[in-house]
């Protein structure tokens, strides 16, 4: 386990080796797209509640942190602290009115409120730049670090990402973890036993909204450009295909749908046409063969080979 | 003696049917009391209302002095009232230890800790130990729940109630489903209760209970036919003819 995490750790500090700066892009963006899947399986995996507005908070930082550096004069920290702060007041505000439900009445209240940001920044001309978005962001150049070369953007985002990665896997794994993942499973047992599983529920949506902003800072500085498409539903739908895929409630589950899904359909589109078609394909056999996920699925199918072999 | 349940009045009303009609009860503190009754009595609607988890339509439940009627049932816990649910209701993908452990997070300032891990805090663990020992359990603490057979499920039940060290201790059928044998076990861990700890408890089975409690108040629709001791239950008319069937 240690062997394969050293591993796995040696080969994402290699990526920018490649010689080819498109497939390091792909990596930044996977990583980009695991911080998303990692915040939102917070809520999905750990908490039980389904959401299909996560979104909105990458979409709320994107452009707070578009438009508080190219149209409000700000520098690159505070522009970022800023938006970041506003997606996670965002999500604590959207969390005490999605939290009145669990379940199917969560769902459509997430979905309503990621419909009713998206349609701001579609009609909000003014604001937004409506349909053509917001340009000219600059990347930041953190400790004096530039970041306009691919390798040099995908340590950052690797090392983010790392951070990202630890935060939630302390969560889940402390006390309030634990409470989290008791609220899903029993939450009128858990009430019983003196937990508070409303405030249980919010800290983790809240945790969650946090973690997307973050996903948001560094799509807005990977691409530079924010528009409409990125609070669009099926951005949100797209990353909770990532966290189910991969396997909601483990820890490696988001990274693995991330990666499946950005190289399905920046890679694989390449020499596909038809590549969505594939991606269904894809989603039709995880979930045949790994309803869990894939990485549950494959952990099971390894335990059953070594026990069969032993 | 001070009352550890004091419920004055209560009223509660499902759709027009009151399932709890002027419910006026005393426990004192120390005191097993056996509540019975046939279906549909109010004898699970009684507990939810104790816990909060239902709000009454009128009347006062106070638990040691402290008024809860309507408060919120994650309150319970804290003043005191450990229940156990008549549905067996644990965390079945956990092991038994991990599902004490959550009983002990639910009273510890701790279970707001969102860094530390659960793992580390060795004290957790060894406590969910002891009470896993005191119903006979230790050997199956790493055991998750789902393979554990139903007689021992109840006493995780009881078990988790225990760990918080409750003053009032509401049971919900404890004997539900339980073999001879399995009733012996349970028997004997509900004897094993600290005397100081109240005990109400709802059960059918009229050997056991009869042997546990010391009074025994009788419910009928939702209201209180009759209140006294083994002796004056069995032999009161209302109770033979209503729940021992004439």
């Amino acid at each position: 386990m240690r062997l394969s995490a050293l591993a796995a750790g040696a080969a994402l500090l290699a990526v920018p080796l490649i010689p080819a700066p498109y497939y390091v892009n792909v990596a930044s963006q996977v990583l980009i797209a695991a911080v998303f899947a990692l915040s939102l399986n917070l809520l999905v995996g750990h908490a039980g509640l389904t959401s299909l507005g996560h979104a909105a908070y990458l979409g709320l930082a994107a452009y707070a942190v578009t438009w508080l550096t190219t149209r409000g004069g700000l520098g690159h920290l505070p522009a970022a602290l800023l938006a970041l702060a506003l997606s996670t007041l965002a999500a604590a505000f959207f969390g005490v009115l999605a939290l009145r439900g669990t379940g199917l009445g969560f769902l459509m209240i997430t979905l309503a409120l990621g419909q009713i940001l998206w349609g701001v920044a579609y009609r909000w001309v003014s604001l937004t730049g409506g349909d053509n978005g917001l340009t000219g962001l600059t990347r930041p150049r953190p400790l004096g670090l530039d970041l306009a070369s691919p390798g040099a953007f995908y340590y950052f985002t690797l090392a983010v990402a790392a951070l990202v990665f630890g935060v939630v896997a302390l969560y889940v794994r402390s006390p309030l973890g634990a409470a989290v993942e008791g609220s899903r499973d029993q939450p009128r047992r858990m009430r019983a036993l003196g937990h508070n599983v409303w405030l249980v529920r919010w800290i983790t949506f809240v945790l969650a909204g946090a973690g997307g902003g973050v996903a948001g800072l560094l799509f807005a500085y990977y691409n530079q450009f924010v528009a409409p498409g990125v609070l669009a539903l099926t951005s949100s739908a797209e990353v909770l295909l990532m966290v189910i895929a991969g396997g909601a409630g483990t820890l490696l589950g988001p990274v693995v749908g991330a990666a499946t899904v950005v190289v399905l359909k920046t890679v694989v589109s390449a020499y596909v046409t038809r590549w969505v078609m594939l991606l269904g394909a894809v989603f039709v056999l995880i979930v045949v063969f790994m309803p869990e996920g894939v990485v549950p699925g494959v952990a099971r199918a390894w335990r059953t080979r070594s026990r069969s072999s032993a | 003696m001070a009352n550890a349940l004091e419920i004055v009045g209560l009223r509660k009303v499902f759709g027009g049917l009151p399932a709890i009609n002027g419910v006026t009860l005393a426990v004192a503190e120390g005191e097993r009391r056996l509540l019975l009754g046939p279906n549909g009595a109010g004898k699970t609607t009684l507990f939810n209302l104790i816990t909060g988890e239902l709000e009454p339509d009128a009347g006062s439940i106070r638990v040691f002095g402290r008024e809860v009627a309507g408060g919120r049932p994650e309150r319970c816990a804290h003043l005191g009232v450990g229940r156990t649910y008549q549905i067996i209701t644990l965390f079945p993908r956990n092991t038994l230890a991990q599902n004490v452990v959550l009983a002990l997070l639910g009273v510890s300032p701790r279970r707001w800790d969102p860094v530390t891990a659960l793992r580390a805090h060795a004290g957790f663990w060894e406590r969910a130990r002891d009470v896993l020992g005191r119903v006979g359990l230790a050997g199956r603490a790493d055991r998750p729940v789902l393979e554990l057979p139903y007689g021992d499920q109840r006493r995780l039940e009881i078990a988790m109630a225990l760990a918080q060290a409750p003053r009032l201790l509401l049971l919900d059928e404890p004997f539900a489903g339980l073999s001879r044998e399995e009733r012996r076990d349970m028997q004997a861990v509900l004897a094993a209760i600290p005397r100081e700890v109240t005990v109400l408890m709802i059960e059918h089975d009229m050997d056991v209970a009869l042997s546990f409690a010391e009074r025994i108040t009788v419910l009928h629709y939702g209201q209180v036919i009759v209140e006294g001791t083994r002796g004056e239950i069995v032999a009161n008319p209302r109770v033979r003819e209503i729940y021992l069937g004439g």
